[in-house]
Protein backbone atom coordinates (compact mmCIF):
# COMPACT_ATOMS: atom_id res chain seq x y z
CA UNK A 1 0.00 0.00 0.00
CA UNK A 2 2.83 2.56 0.39
CA UNK A 3 3.15 3.01 -3.86
CA UNK A 4 -0.49 4.84 -3.99
CA UNK A 5 0.59 6.58 -0.78
CA UNK A 6 3.61 7.92 -2.50
CA UNK A 7 1.71 8.87 -5.76
CA UNK A 8 -0.31 10.39 -3.11
CA UNK A 9 2.34 13.08 -2.01
CA UNK A 10 3.47 13.53 -5.86
CA UNK A 11 0.49 14.05 -7.47
CA UNK A 12 0.21 16.84 -4.53
CA UNK A 13 2.96 18.69 -5.06
CA UNK A 14 1.93 18.28 -8.76
CA UNK A 15 -1.21 19.79 -7.90
CA UNK A 16 0.25 22.69 -5.45
CA UNK A 17 2.26 23.69 -8.66
CA UNK A 18 -0.33 23.09 -11.48
CA UNK A 19 -2.02 26.00 -8.87
CA UNK A 20 0.64 28.52 -9.90
CA UNK A 21 0.38 27.47 -13.57
CA UNK A 22 3.38 25.38 -13.40
CA UNK A 23 3.32 21.54 -14.29
CA UNK A 24 6.11 18.53 -14.28
CA UNK A 25 6.56 19.08 -17.98
CA UNK A 26 6.75 22.62 -18.08
CA UNK A 27 9.99 22.38 -15.74
CA UNK A 28 11.56 19.85 -17.90
CA UNK A 29 11.29 21.59 -21.12
CA UNK A 30 11.32 25.63 -19.39
CA UNK A 31 15.03 25.59 -19.34
CA UNK A 32 16.04 24.69 -22.46
CA UNK A 33 13.31 26.93 -24.02
CA UNK A 34 14.24 29.97 -21.53
CA UNK A 35 17.93 29.49 -22.66
CA UNK A 36 16.78 29.70 -26.36
CA UNK A 37 14.91 32.66 -26.71
CA UNK A 38 17.28 34.46 -24.58
CA UNK A 39 20.65 33.27 -26.49
CA UNK A 40 19.19 32.26 -30.18
CA UNK A 41 16.50 34.37 -30.23
CA UNK A 42 16.49 37.31 -28.86
CA UNK A 43 20.15 38.01 -30.53
CA UNK A 44 18.69 38.18 -33.92
CA UNK A 45 15.95 40.87 -32.32
CA UNK A 46 19.13 42.75 -31.71
CA UNK A 47 20.86 42.45 -34.85
CA UNK A 48 17.70 43.52 -36.63
CA UNK A 49 17.39 46.60 -34.19
CA UNK A 50 21.34 47.59 -35.05
CA UNK A 51 21.18 47.02 -38.54
CA UNK A 52 18.70 50.31 -38.71
CA UNK A 53 21.33 52.47 -36.82
CA UNK A 54 23.98 54.78 -37.96
CA UNK A 55 27.03 54.21 -37.72
CA UNK A 56 29.28 56.36 -35.22
CA UNK A 57 32.49 56.65 -33.77
CA UNK A 58 31.96 55.42 -30.30
CA UNK A 59 31.91 52.45 -28.47
CA UNK A 60 30.27 50.70 -28.96
CA UNK A 61 30.15 51.84 -32.48
CA UNK A 62 26.45 52.56 -33.22
CA UNK A 63 23.92 55.22 -32.91
CA UNK A 64 20.64 54.40 -30.39
CA UNK A 65 17.85 53.58 -32.10
CA UNK A 66 15.21 54.95 -29.35
CA UNK A 67 16.07 58.42 -27.94
CA UNK A 68 13.97 60.31 -25.76
CA UNK A 69 13.88 63.84 -26.84
CA UNK A 70 13.71 66.85 -24.89
CA UNK A 71 10.11 66.99 -25.08
CA UNK A 72 9.45 63.64 -23.42
CA UNK A 73 8.13 62.13 -26.56
CA UNK A 74 10.52 58.75 -27.85
CA UNK A 75 12.07 59.19 -30.37
CA UNK A 76 12.59 56.30 -32.87
CA UNK A 77 15.07 56.52 -35.62
CA UNK A 78 14.86 54.44 -38.17
CA UNK A 79 16.86 54.34 -40.98
CA UNK A 80 17.26 51.36 -43.96
CA UNK A 81 20.10 53.41 -45.27
CA UNK A 82 22.53 50.14 -44.34
CA UNK A 83 20.11 48.21 -46.35
CA UNK A 84 20.10 50.27 -49.51
CA UNK A 85 23.87 50.82 -48.95
CA UNK A 86 23.78 47.05 -49.50
CA UNK A 87 21.94 47.30 -53.20
CA UNK A 88 23.62 50.10 -54.52
CA UNK A 89 27.15 48.54 -54.06
CA UNK A 90 27.62 45.84 -56.08
CA UNK A 91 30.34 44.10 -53.75
CA UNK A 92 27.52 43.23 -51.54
CA UNK A 93 24.91 41.14 -54.36
CA UNK A 94 28.13 39.87 -56.13
CA UNK A 95 29.21 37.98 -52.86
CA UNK A 96 25.54 37.06 -52.28
CA UNK A 97 25.55 35.53 -55.66
CA UNK A 98 28.61 33.88 -55.67
CA UNK A 99 28.03 32.62 -52.09
CA UNK A 100 24.85 31.10 -53.61
CA UNK A 101 26.65 29.33 -56.48
CA UNK A 102 29.83 27.87 -54.38
CA UNK A 103 26.84 26.59 -51.91
CA UNK A 104 25.54 25.00 -54.92
CA UNK A 105 27.63 23.28 -56.53
CA UNK A 106 29.43 22.28 -53.29
CA UNK A 107 26.20 20.83 -52.78
CA UNK A 108 25.87 19.30 -55.89
CA UNK A 109 29.82 17.69 -55.83
CA UNK A 110 28.86 16.27 -52.14
CA UNK A 111 26.17 14.39 -53.46
CA UNK A 112 27.69 13.39 -56.37
CA UNK A 113 30.50 11.87 -54.31
CA UNK A 114 28.83 11.15 -51.45
CA UNK A 115 25.37 9.50 -52.72
CA UNK A 116 27.46 6.38 -53.66
CA UNK A 117 29.46 6.33 -50.80
CA UNK A 118 26.02 6.38 -48.39
CA UNK A 119 24.95 3.62 -50.81
CA UNK A 120 28.11 1.72 -50.48
CA UNK A 121 27.88 1.43 -47.00
CA UNK A 122 24.26 0.76 -46.61
CA UNK A 123 24.43 -2.36 -48.83
CA UNK A 124 27.84 -3.43 -46.81
CA UNK A 125 28.00 -6.65 -44.18
CA UNK A 126 27.24 -5.41 -40.78
CA UNK A 127 30.15 -5.40 -39.27
CA UNK A 128 32.35 -3.67 -42.62
CA UNK A 129 29.67 -1.22 -42.05
CA UNK A 130 29.81 0.06 -38.80
CA UNK A 131 33.67 0.26 -39.15
CA UNK A 132 32.80 2.38 -42.63
CA UNK A 133 30.35 4.55 -40.17
CA UNK A 134 33.33 5.03 -38.18
CA UNK A 135 35.46 6.24 -41.02
CA UNK A 136 33.21 8.92 -41.93
CA UNK A 137 32.38 10.31 -38.45
CA UNK A 138 36.47 10.40 -37.69
CA UNK A 139 37.26 13.58 -39.49
CA UNK A 140 34.15 15.01 -38.53
CA UNK A 141 35.07 15.05 -35.41
CA UNK A 142 38.49 16.19 -35.70
CA UNK A 143 38.89 20.20 -35.86
CA UNK A 144 37.78 21.60 -38.94
CA UNK A 145 40.05 24.31 -39.23
CA UNK A 146 43.30 21.70 -38.93
CA UNK A 147 41.63 19.65 -41.84
CA UNK A 148 41.58 22.70 -44.08
CA UNK A 149 44.76 23.80 -43.26
CA UNK A 150 46.29 19.91 -44.38
CA UNK A 151 44.73 21.14 -48.26
CA UNK A 152 47.31 23.97 -47.90
CA UNK A 153 50.20 22.01 -47.76
CA UNK A 154 48.86 20.19 -50.24
CA UNK A 155 47.81 22.69 -52.74
CA UNK A 156 51.23 25.03 -52.31
CA UNK A 157 53.39 25.34 -55.26
CA UNK A 158 55.83 23.35 -53.44
CA UNK A 159 52.80 21.53 -51.87
CA UNK A 160 53.14 17.65 -51.76
CA UNK A 161 50.68 17.48 -54.75
CA UNK A 162 52.88 19.41 -56.71
CA UNK A 163 55.98 17.70 -55.45
CA UNK A 164 54.44 14.19 -56.68
CA UNK A 165 53.85 15.14 -59.88
CA UNK A 166 56.68 16.82 -60.76
CA UNK A 167 58.74 14.33 -59.59
CA UNK A 168 56.93 11.78 -61.29
CA UNK A 169 57.58 13.98 -64.90
CA UNK A 170 53.88 14.67 -65.21
CA UNK A 171 54.20 18.45 -65.00
CA UNK A 172 56.94 20.99 -65.26
CA UNK A 173 56.47 23.59 -63.37
CA UNK A 174 54.40 23.58 -60.31
CA UNK A 175 50.22 24.30 -61.12
CA UNK A 176 48.70 27.33 -59.34
CA UNK A 177 46.06 25.41 -57.07
CA UNK A 178 45.73 27.45 -53.62
CA UNK A 179 44.22 30.67 -53.49
CA UNK A 180 41.96 29.69 -56.59
CA UNK A 181 38.56 28.73 -56.98
CA UNK A 182 39.32 24.67 -56.94
CA UNK A 183 40.83 24.89 -53.77
CA UNK A 184 37.86 26.30 -51.97
CA UNK A 185 35.45 23.95 -53.69
CA UNK A 186 38.35 20.89 -52.60
CA UNK A 187 37.83 22.27 -49.42
CA UNK A 188 34.46 22.94 -49.14
CA UNK A 189 33.40 19.64 -50.59
CA UNK A 190 36.00 17.94 -48.30
CA UNK A 191 34.59 19.26 -44.82
CA UNK A 192 30.60 19.18 -45.59
CA UNK A 193 31.49 14.99 -47.04
CA UNK A 194 30.53 13.51 -43.70
CA UNK A 195 27.12 15.80 -43.26
CA UNK A 196 26.02 14.57 -46.97
CA UNK A 197 26.77 10.90 -46.16
CA UNK A 198 25.43 10.42 -42.37
CA UNK A 199 21.66 11.66 -43.09
CA UNK A 200 21.90 9.85 -46.91
CA UNK A 201 23.03 6.60 -45.20
CA UNK A 202 20.45 7.00 -42.00
CA UNK A 203 17.94 7.07 -45.18
CA UNK A 204 19.13 4.16 -47.12
CA UNK A 205 19.15 1.83 -44.06
CA UNK A 206 16.04 2.12 -44.12
CA UNK A 207 15.49 0.92 -47.67
CA UNK A 208 13.78 -2.65 -48.90
CA UNK A 209 16.35 -3.94 -50.99
CA UNK A 210 13.92 -6.51 -51.87
CA UNK A 211 12.12 -3.70 -53.74
CA UNK A 212 15.33 -3.74 -55.86
CA UNK A 213 15.17 -7.62 -56.57
CA UNK A 214 11.75 -7.44 -57.31
CA UNK A 215 12.09 -4.98 -60.18
CA UNK A 216 14.72 -6.93 -61.32
CA UNK A 217 13.14 -9.95 -61.44
CA UNK A 218 10.52 -8.31 -63.17
CA UNK A 219 12.95 -7.04 -66.28
CA UNK A 220 13.98 -3.77 -64.88
CA UNK A 221 18.21 -3.13 -65.44
CA UNK A 222 19.97 -2.13 -62.44
CA UNK A 223 20.12 1.78 -63.29
CA UNK A 224 17.20 1.92 -64.38
CA UNK A 225 15.36 0.25 -61.22
CA UNK A 226 18.07 2.80 -59.15
CA UNK A 227 15.93 5.28 -60.64
CA UNK A 228 12.62 4.33 -60.01
CA UNK A 229 13.19 3.13 -56.88
CA UNK A 230 16.32 3.29 -55.05
CA UNK A 231 15.97 7.86 -55.78
CA UNK A 232 13.01 8.15 -55.15
CA UNK A 233 12.33 6.71 -52.08
CA UNK A 234 15.82 8.31 -50.32
CA UNK A 235 14.45 11.59 -51.56
CA UNK A 236 14.33 12.68 -47.86
CA UNK A 237 17.89 11.55 -47.11
CA UNK A 238 18.86 13.29 -50.48
CA UNK A 239 17.14 17.03 -48.88
CA UNK A 240 18.40 16.70 -45.47
CA UNK A 241 21.74 16.29 -47.20
CA UNK A 242 21.74 18.89 -49.04
CA UNK A 243 20.35 21.34 -46.60
CA UNK A 244 23.14 20.64 -44.01
CA UNK A 245 25.91 21.23 -46.80
CA UNK A 246 23.94 23.87 -48.76
CA UNK A 247 22.92 26.37 -45.87
CA UNK A 248 26.34 26.21 -43.48
CA UNK A 249 28.58 26.63 -46.95
CA UNK A 250 26.37 29.81 -47.93
CA UNK A 251 27.84 31.60 -44.73
CA UNK A 252 30.96 30.03 -44.85
CA UNK A 253 34.12 31.74 -43.49
CA UNK A 254 36.81 29.53 -43.12
CA UNK A 255 37.35 27.78 -45.84
CA UNK A 256 37.15 30.66 -48.74
CA UNK A 257 39.85 32.74 -45.88
CA UNK A 258 42.11 30.06 -46.11
CA UNK A 259 41.93 28.68 -49.43
CA UNK A 260 39.95 30.94 -51.45
CA UNK A 261 42.75 33.75 -51.61
CA UNK A 262 41.95 37.53 -51.66
CA UNK A 263 39.73 37.28 -55.05
CA UNK A 264 37.38 34.33 -53.12
CA UNK A 265 34.37 36.69 -52.49
CA UNK A 266 32.09 35.06 -49.88
CA UNK A 267 29.45 36.76 -47.73
CA UNK A 268 30.30 35.33 -44.83
CA UNK A 269 33.32 36.91 -45.66
CA UNK A 270 32.36 40.10 -46.10
CA UNK A 271 30.32 40.11 -43.40
CA UNK A 272 33.62 39.50 -41.20
CA UNK A 273 35.67 42.11 -42.50
CA UNK A 274 32.41 44.46 -42.00
CA UNK A 275 32.78 43.67 -38.22
CA UNK A 276 36.00 43.04 -37.73
CA UNK A 277 38.35 45.25 -39.66
CA UNK A 278 35.87 48.14 -40.92
CA UNK A 279 34.21 47.70 -37.39
CA UNK A 280 30.96 48.81 -39.02
CA UNK A 281 28.24 47.16 -37.16
CA UNK A 282 25.32 48.45 -38.42
CA UNK A 283 26.38 47.31 -41.94
CA UNK A 284 27.58 43.96 -40.72
CA UNK A 285 24.43 43.38 -38.98
CA UNK A 286 22.29 44.26 -42.59
CA UNK A 287 24.20 41.85 -44.07
CA UNK A 288 23.30 39.18 -41.58
CA UNK A 289 19.62 40.00 -41.52
CA UNK A 290 20.16 39.62 -45.81
CA UNK A 291 21.35 35.98 -45.38
CA UNK A 292 19.07 35.20 -42.34
CA UNK A 293 16.03 36.07 -45.05
CA UNK A 294 17.85 34.25 -47.42
CA UNK A 295 18.62 31.10 -45.57
CA UNK A 296 15.15 30.52 -43.52
CA UNK A 297 13.08 29.53 -46.57
CA UNK A 298 15.73 26.25 -46.70
CA UNK A 299 16.05 26.32 -42.47
CA UNK A 300 11.69 25.19 -42.60
CA UNK A 301 11.98 23.29 -45.73
CA UNK A 302 15.45 20.99 -43.90
CA UNK A 303 12.89 21.06 -40.52
CA UNK A 304 9.52 19.68 -42.38
CA UNK A 305 11.78 17.24 -43.84
CA UNK A 306 13.79 16.37 -40.44
CA UNK A 307 9.64 15.78 -39.23
CA UNK A 308 8.72 13.88 -42.37
CA UNK A 309 11.45 11.45 -41.72
CA UNK A 310 11.34 10.95 -37.49
CA UNK A 311 7.35 10.49 -38.47
CA UNK A 312 8.09 7.39 -41.61
CA UNK A 313 10.27 5.98 -38.92
CA UNK A 314 8.55 2.49 -37.33
CA UNK B 1 25.07 -8.90 -50.84
CA UNK B 2 28.64 -8.02 -51.19
CA UNK B 3 28.10 -8.71 -54.95
CA UNK B 4 25.41 -5.87 -55.02
CA UNK B 5 27.86 -3.34 -54.51
CA UNK B 6 29.02 -2.38 -58.27
CA UNK B 7 32.59 -2.14 -59.28
CA UNK B 8 31.41 1.65 -59.55
CA UNK B 9 30.45 2.18 -56.18
CA UNK B 10 33.38 0.73 -54.79
CA UNK B 11 35.36 2.47 -56.82
CA UNK B 12 33.39 6.02 -55.26
CA UNK B 13 33.50 4.32 -52.05
CA UNK B 14 37.68 3.95 -52.17
CA UNK B 15 37.90 7.23 -53.80
CA UNK B 16 35.74 9.16 -51.32
CA UNK B 17 37.73 7.50 -48.35
CA UNK B 18 41.34 8.56 -49.59
CA UNK B 19 39.74 12.21 -50.31
CA UNK B 20 39.31 11.99 -46.46
CA UNK B 21 41.99 10.61 -45.60
CA UNK B 22 45.11 11.60 -47.37
CA UNK B 23 45.14 15.20 -46.25
CA UNK B 24 44.96 14.12 -42.77
CA UNK B 25 47.63 11.52 -43.14
CA UNK B 26 50.07 14.12 -44.83
CA UNK B 27 49.81 16.07 -41.75
CA UNK B 28 50.92 13.49 -39.67
CA UNK B 29 53.73 12.11 -42.21
CA UNK B 30 54.95 15.76 -42.60
CA UNK B 31 54.59 16.60 -38.41
CA UNK B 32 58.33 13.99 -38.52
CA UNK B 33 59.59 16.61 -41.24
CA UNK B 34 63.15 18.33 -40.23
CA UNK B 35 62.58 20.43 -42.40
CA UNK B 36 61.26 24.02 -41.63
CA UNK B 37 59.53 24.50 -44.91
CA UNK B 38 56.51 21.76 -43.83
CA UNK B 39 56.28 20.43 -47.77
CA UNK B 40 59.71 19.80 -48.64
CA UNK B 41 60.63 16.29 -46.79
CA UNK B 42 64.05 16.27 -45.08
CA UNK B 43 65.37 12.93 -45.62
CA UNK B 44 69.15 13.20 -43.72
CA UNK B 45 67.26 14.79 -40.38
CA UNK B 46 63.83 12.97 -40.22
CA UNK B 47 61.89 11.77 -38.74
CA UNK B 48 62.32 14.01 -36.14
CA UNK B 49 60.66 15.08 -32.91
CA UNK B 50 61.42 18.65 -32.62
CA UNK B 51 58.39 20.18 -33.89
CA UNK B 52 56.67 18.17 -31.02
CA UNK B 53 59.27 19.11 -28.23
CA UNK B 54 58.95 23.20 -29.79
CA UNK B 55 55.03 22.87 -29.73
CA UNK B 56 55.27 21.88 -25.94
CA UNK B 57 57.38 25.07 -25.17
CA UNK B 58 55.42 27.79 -26.77
CA UNK B 59 53.67 29.32 -24.12
CA UNK B 60 50.99 30.40 -26.20
CA UNK B 61 49.40 27.69 -27.75
CA UNK B 62 49.50 25.98 -24.67
CA UNK B 63 47.75 28.86 -22.89
CA UNK B 64 45.16 28.83 -25.80
CA UNK B 65 44.77 25.35 -25.53
CA UNK B 66 44.07 25.54 -21.70
CA UNK B 67 41.08 28.54 -22.26
CA UNK B 68 39.87 25.94 -24.49
CA UNK B 69 39.81 23.17 -22.17
CA UNK B 70 38.08 25.14 -20.02
CA UNK B 71 35.34 26.96 -21.97
CA UNK B 72 35.40 23.00 -23.69
CA UNK B 73 34.22 21.19 -20.27
CA UNK B 74 31.86 23.62 -18.36
CA UNK B 75 30.37 23.99 -22.03
CA UNK B 76 29.73 20.32 -22.04
CA UNK B 77 28.64 19.95 -18.87
CA UNK B 78 26.00 22.91 -19.41
CA UNK B 79 25.24 21.54 -23.04
CA UNK B 80 24.40 18.11 -21.78
CA UNK B 81 21.85 19.16 -18.74
CA UNK B 82 20.14 21.69 -21.55
CA UNK B 83 20.29 19.25 -24.29
CA UNK B 84 18.96 15.87 -22.24
CA UNK B 85 15.72 18.12 -20.81
CA UNK B 86 15.22 19.32 -24.44
CA UNK B 87 15.62 16.00 -26.04
CA UNK B 88 13.70 14.39 -23.08
CA UNK B 89 10.56 16.89 -23.62
CA UNK B 90 10.46 16.86 -27.36
CA UNK B 91 10.63 12.74 -27.78
CA UNK B 92 8.05 11.98 -24.80
CA UNK B 93 5.64 14.67 -24.60
CA UNK B 94 3.60 14.19 -27.79
CA UNK B 95 2.01 17.59 -27.05
CA UNK B 96 2.71 21.22 -25.42
CA UNK B 97 2.77 24.50 -25.84
CA UNK B 98 5.92 25.88 -27.72
CA UNK B 99 6.77 22.16 -28.55
CA UNK B 100 6.95 23.27 -32.14
CA UNK B 101 9.07 26.22 -31.51
CA UNK B 102 11.13 24.67 -29.45
CA UNK B 103 11.79 22.36 -32.01
CA UNK B 104 12.61 24.57 -34.69
CA UNK B 105 15.29 26.55 -31.87
CA UNK B 106 16.70 23.60 -31.54
CA UNK B 107 17.11 22.28 -35.11
CA UNK B 108 17.72 25.83 -36.59
CA UNK B 109 21.46 26.04 -34.66
CA UNK B 110 22.38 23.00 -36.63
CA UNK B 111 22.77 24.72 -39.88
CA UNK B 112 22.90 28.28 -38.91
CA UNK B 113 25.69 30.35 -40.40
CA UNK B 114 28.42 30.67 -37.92
CA UNK B 115 29.12 34.19 -38.67
CA UNK B 116 25.43 34.89 -38.26
CA UNK B 117 25.42 33.17 -34.58
CA UNK B 118 28.97 34.72 -33.34
CA UNK B 119 27.75 38.22 -34.65
CA UNK B 120 24.35 37.97 -32.97
CA UNK B 121 25.46 36.94 -30.09
CA UNK B 122 27.89 39.68 -29.23
CA UNK B 123 25.24 42.01 -29.95
CA UNK B 124 22.99 40.34 -27.43
CA UNK B 125 26.22 40.67 -24.71
CA UNK B 126 27.32 44.65 -25.88
CA UNK B 127 23.48 44.97 -25.47
CA UNK B 128 23.07 43.53 -22.17
CA UNK B 129 26.25 45.01 -20.66
CA UNK B 130 24.71 48.39 -21.69
CA UNK B 131 21.49 47.36 -20.33
CA UNK B 132 22.25 45.42 -17.08
CA UNK B 133 25.87 45.29 -16.51
CA UNK B 134 26.53 42.06 -17.24
CA UNK B 135 28.25 40.88 -18.34
CA UNK B 136 30.68 42.85 -17.78
CA UNK B 137 33.34 42.62 -20.92
CA UNK B 138 34.09 39.74 -22.81
CA UNK B 139 35.86 36.40 -22.30
CA UNK B 140 35.87 32.91 -21.24
CA UNK B 141 31.84 33.37 -19.66
CA UNK B 142 30.42 34.68 -23.00
CA UNK B 143 32.32 32.28 -25.21
CA UNK B 144 30.93 29.38 -22.85
CA UNK B 145 27.32 30.45 -23.22
CA UNK B 146 27.77 31.18 -26.78
CA UNK B 147 29.03 27.44 -27.28
CA UNK B 148 26.82 25.93 -24.64
CA UNK B 149 24.12 27.70 -27.41
CA UNK B 150 24.95 25.81 -30.52
CA UNK B 151 26.26 22.83 -28.77
CA UNK B 152 22.87 22.33 -26.78
CA UNK B 153 20.98 21.98 -30.50
CA UNK B 154 23.58 18.87 -31.46
CA UNK B 155 22.84 16.94 -27.71
CA UNK B 156 19.11 17.03 -28.26
CA UNK B 157 19.57 15.65 -31.31
CA UNK B 158 21.53 12.68 -30.25
CA UNK B 159 19.29 12.32 -27.10
CA UNK B 160 15.86 12.65 -29.09
CA UNK B 161 16.78 10.46 -31.27
CA UNK B 162 17.92 7.59 -28.87
CA UNK B 163 14.78 7.92 -26.57
CA UNK B 164 12.37 7.56 -29.60
CA UNK B 165 14.37 3.78 -30.70
CA UNK B 166 13.78 3.04 -26.97
CA UNK B 167 10.51 1.37 -25.58
CA UNK B 168 8.59 3.91 -23.72
CA UNK B 169 6.74 0.97 -22.11
CA UNK B 170 9.68 0.58 -19.24
CA UNK B 171 8.87 3.85 -18.20
CA UNK B 172 5.40 3.87 -18.01
CA UNK B 173 5.36 0.44 -16.49
CA UNK B 174 7.22 1.74 -13.62
CA UNK B 175 5.19 4.62 -13.47
CA UNK B 176 2.14 2.20 -12.90
CA UNK B 177 3.72 0.94 -10.49
CA UNK B 178 3.60 4.17 -8.31
CA UNK B 179 6.82 5.31 -9.64
CA UNK B 180 6.58 9.36 -9.06
CA UNK B 181 8.31 10.55 -12.65
CA UNK B 182 11.40 11.98 -11.53
CA UNK B 183 12.14 9.16 -10.42
CA UNK B 184 11.66 6.99 -13.34
CA UNK B 185 13.47 9.35 -14.85
CA UNK B 186 16.72 9.16 -12.97
CA UNK B 187 15.76 5.44 -12.33
CA UNK B 188 15.20 3.86 -15.82
CA UNK B 189 15.40 6.52 -18.60
CA UNK B 190 18.82 8.10 -17.43
CA UNK B 191 20.75 4.59 -17.41
CA UNK B 192 19.13 3.90 -20.76
CA UNK B 193 19.99 7.13 -22.39
CA UNK B 194 23.79 7.13 -20.57
CA UNK B 195 25.52 6.79 -23.74
CA UNK B 196 23.83 9.06 -26.15
CA UNK B 197 24.61 11.27 -23.01
CA UNK B 198 28.15 10.73 -23.10
CA UNK B 199 27.99 10.97 -26.52
CA UNK B 200 26.62 14.03 -26.51
CA UNK B 201 29.16 15.43 -24.13
CA UNK B 202 31.66 14.47 -25.85
CA UNK B 203 30.31 16.17 -29.43
CA UNK B 204 29.43 19.30 -27.18
CA UNK B 205 33.10 19.81 -26.19
CA UNK B 206 34.75 18.62 -29.23
CA UNK B 207 32.79 21.17 -31.25
CA UNK B 208 33.83 24.10 -28.34
CA UNK B 209 37.36 22.83 -28.72
CA UNK B 210 37.07 23.10 -32.51
CA UNK B 211 34.88 26.64 -33.08
CA UNK B 212 37.00 28.92 -34.62
CA UNK B 213 34.00 31.62 -35.93
CA UNK B 214 31.79 32.31 -33.08
CA UNK B 215 34.51 32.35 -30.49
CA UNK B 216 36.25 34.82 -32.32
CA UNK B 217 32.85 36.98 -32.42
CA UNK B 218 32.96 36.73 -28.34
CA UNK B 219 35.70 36.34 -26.86
CA UNK B 220 37.50 38.98 -25.33
CA UNK B 221 41.28 40.52 -25.49
CA UNK B 222 42.68 37.91 -23.30
CA UNK B 223 41.23 34.75 -24.38
CA UNK B 224 42.13 33.72 -27.62
CA UNK B 225 41.33 29.94 -27.97
CA UNK B 226 43.05 27.12 -29.66
CA UNK B 227 41.80 27.58 -32.73
CA UNK B 228 41.82 31.18 -32.49
CA UNK B 229 46.05 31.02 -32.19
CA UNK B 230 45.73 28.42 -34.90
CA UNK B 231 43.87 30.42 -37.40
CA UNK B 232 46.35 33.63 -37.06
CA UNK B 233 49.59 31.16 -37.47
CA UNK B 234 47.97 28.94 -40.63
CA UNK B 235 46.95 32.52 -42.22
CA UNK B 236 50.67 33.93 -42.14
CA UNK B 237 51.67 30.63 -43.85
CA UNK B 238 51.89 26.82 -42.69
CA UNK B 239 53.84 26.00 -39.68
CA UNK B 240 55.24 22.50 -38.36
CA UNK B 241 53.86 22.81 -35.14
CA UNK B 242 50.33 22.63 -36.63
CA UNK B 243 51.34 19.39 -38.09
CA UNK B 244 51.85 18.68 -35.17
CA UNK B 245 49.10 19.59 -33.11
CA UNK B 246 46.70 18.22 -35.72
CA UNK B 247 48.49 15.00 -35.39
CA UNK B 248 47.94 15.10 -31.68
CA UNK B 249 44.35 15.76 -32.12
CA UNK B 250 43.43 13.10 -34.43
CA UNK B 251 45.64 10.84 -32.35
CA UNK B 252 43.35 11.66 -29.35
CA UNK B 253 39.83 12.08 -31.29
CA UNK B 254 40.45 8.41 -32.49
CA UNK B 255 41.62 6.81 -29.60
CA UNK B 256 38.23 8.37 -28.08
CA UNK B 257 35.98 7.12 -30.82
CA UNK B 258 37.52 3.73 -31.10
CA UNK B 259 37.20 3.78 -27.21
CA UNK B 260 33.34 4.84 -26.92
CA UNK B 261 32.28 2.74 -29.87
CA UNK B 262 33.84 -0.40 -28.70
CA UNK B 263 32.53 0.09 -25.03
CA UNK B 264 28.71 1.08 -26.86
CA UNK B 265 29.03 -2.10 -28.66
CA UNK B 266 29.33 -3.78 -25.59
CA UNK B 267 26.99 -2.33 -23.83
CA UNK B 268 24.41 -2.86 -26.66
CA UNK B 269 25.33 -6.20 -26.48
CA UNK B 270 24.63 -6.68 -22.95
CA UNK B 271 21.31 -4.41 -23.14
CA UNK B 272 19.81 -6.62 -26.11
CA UNK B 273 20.92 -10.16 -24.47
CA UNK B 274 19.60 -9.18 -21.09
CA UNK B 275 15.57 -9.91 -22.07
CA UNK B 276 16.66 -13.51 -23.12
CA UNK B 277 18.97 -14.53 -20.37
Amino acid sequence: MRAPAREGSATGLGKRLARVGVSGRGLVVALPYLWLVLFFVAPFVIVLKISFSDVDLAIPPYKPLLQWAANHTLDVRLNFNNYAFLFTDALYVDALLNSLKVALVSTGLCLLLGYPMAYGIARSAPRTRNLLLLLVMLPFWTSLLLRVYAWIGLLKANGVINNVLMSLGVIHEPLAMLYTPFAMYVGIVYSYLPFMILPLYANLEKMDWQLLEAAEDLGCRPWQAFYKITLPLSRNGILAGSMLVFIPAVGEYVIPALLGGPNALMIGRVLWDEFFANRAWPTASAVAILLLVLLVPFMMWYQNVQARESASEP
Amino acid sequence: MNARRSFFVLTALAFGFAFLYLPILSMVVFSFNASKLVTVWDAANSPTLKWYRALLDNEEILGAAWISLKVGVINACGAVILGTLAGFGLARFRRFRGRFTLSAMTTAPLVMPEVITGLSLLLLFVALEQAIGWPAGRGVTTMTIAHMTFSMAYVTVVVQSRLSSFDISLEEAAMDLGAPPVKVFFVITLPIIFPAILAGWLLAFTLSWDDLVISSFTSGPASSTLPMVVFSKVRLGVSPEINVLATLTITVVTTMIVGASLWMARLEKAASGAPET
